[in-house]
């Protein structure tokens, strides 16, 4: 079974949707238990970060998530919570990752809206994605560069479009609108070892 | 790289996709799932759907037909026309759209940007512009650019990005329809003056328009509606031609 987190986040419709046409079931819950023993759990996220943060202290996810031992998906701002701090709202995240979040610079064009390559992806989550391929992306705030990196991409300098830190993945990049190289990137990810 | 993306816009009446559809392998090219459907396997970037019809059930009718929109496709779209309050964002963004569009509305009542902004994020809000040149000044009209207003079209750009809007989609009046190009020099001066993206819309009638909005026009991404329709122009015909010209544009290699 796989955990949607359910903590309020716009647009988990899609998200539901891209797993269906994959032929995988999904519960949205909010449910310590479920998502504790789901076999996979997909944390989304859209809109603000304090007030995604809000949510999840008061339903006690933010406890919850950082403990949780079968591999967790963070897309977009649920990738970005990930991390130890963000500048949007100076907003302390989760902690999973030792990396601040920051704000794309006024060189750039903000919120970054489209399709971006992306390069040197590594590991399990992008078996069979190419260098280069094009993952599409909303976002004002970003990643830097970490250890933890798996992918990169280049606004405004070169960031981290994904991360792994051990059972946790995050990828900036909505892979439920990203056409067929982010549904290969879904299956990837719920085909990994729990 | 970001690319520039290529948005096809689907005309919505009660449901069903307007203005003739003349579209090759598709048995119903009045259904709108089936359209977008056939658009996103051609690589459209991105998908608008603008809703024209005036029934009381209008709302009832897109929020079921975004619901079938969002379970058959795998790239974004924005859903607009008519969208008045907070209540007909939400339910549209819970059906699956990944952004919608406000146009006479947010004249109407700017502060419904910033209040949509607040509650559902900037990055899901794209405020739509119809403006034409009046005296040589560019004025924002509302009604599909019946209804002239006294607005500078520089000057409310710029408000609706400080009020929160996440992209504008500006089209001129002076060009929709004439197949005759952009306006690359408005558009141009929109991309100096605000910093979200901008969509160009209005006058697409042939490759070398999408290259000179793209290149004169520095616009992010550019709509059209009938020279896709029509199969004028096919998109990834179009996507080869401008990535011969060095314009960065998705073509997928999976």
């Amino acid at each position: 079974m796989v955990a949607i987190i359910d903590y309020g986040a716009g647009n988990v419709k899609s998200l539901q949707f891209a797993l269906d046409r994959l032929g995988v079931h999904s519960v949205l819950t909010a449910d310590p238990n479920r998502i504790k023993t789901a076999d996979k759990v997909i944390f989304p996220g859209q809109g603000a970060a304090g007030a995604a943060m809000e949510k999840l202290k008061l339903t006690g996810l933010d406890a919850l998530i950082p403990n949780l031992t079968q591999p967790v998906l963070g897309i977009c701002l649920g990738m970005q919570l990930f991390c130890a701090h963000t500048e949007e709202g100076d907003v302390q995240g989760l902690g999973i990752v030792k990396e601040s979040v920051k704000r794309f610079s006024s060189k750039v064009k903000v919120p970054q809206m489209g399709w971006n390559s992306i390069h040197q992806p590594t590991g399990s989550l992008f078996k069979g994605i190419p260098e280069g391929a094009y993952m599409y992306l909303v976002h004002s705030y970003y990643v830097p560069l970490t250890s933890a990196t798996v992918a990169k991409a280049n606004y405004d300098g070169s960031y981290s479009v994904a991360l792994q830190k051990d059972n946790f993945y995050g990828v900036q990049f909505h892979p439920e609108k990203s056409s067929k190289q982010g549904q290969l990137l879904l299956h990837n990810f719920l085909t990994l070892a729990s | 790289m970001l690319t520039k993306r290529i948005i096809p816009c689907l005309d919505i009446k009660d449901g069903r996709t307007v203005k003739g559809v003349n579209f090759v392998n598709l048995r119903d090219a009045g259904d709108p799932v089936a359209l977008a459907t056939q658009y996103a396997l051609e690589q459209a970037d991105e998908l608008v759907f603008l809703d024209i019809s005036a029934t009381e059930q209008k709302r009832k009718t897109l929020a079921e037909l975004v619901l079938g929109v969002a379970a058959a496709i795998d790239i974004p779209f924005t859903v607009g026309g008519g969208i008045s309050g907070v209540e007909d964002v939400a339910v549209l963004l819970k059906n699956g759209a990944d952004k919608v569009s406000i146009n006479s509305a947010a004249v109407k009542n700017p502060s419904l940007i910033n209040e949509l902004a607040d509650q559902f994020g900037s990055q899901c809000i794209v405020v739509a512009i119809d403006a034409k040149q009046i005296e040589g000044e560019w004025k924002v009209h509302l009604v599909g650019g019946k209804v002239p207003t006294e607005l500078d079209l520089f000057d409310w750009a710029k408000e609706v990005e400080q009020r929160g809007a996440g992209e504008i989609l500006f089209t001129s009046m002076d060009h929709d329809g004439t197949k005759q190009g952009f306006a690359n020099a408005a558009l141009a001066r929109l991309s100096e003056e605000v910093n979200i993206p901008i969509i160009a819309s209005g006058g697409a009638g042939n490759v070398p328009h999408f290259i000179d909005t793209f290149t004169q026009g520095k616009a992010d991404a550019a709509l059209a509606a009938s020279v896709f329709h029509f199969g004028e122009i096919s998109i990834p015909e179009l996507k080869h031609q401008l990535n011969q010209q060095q314009i960065a544009v998705r073509i997928d290699k999976i």
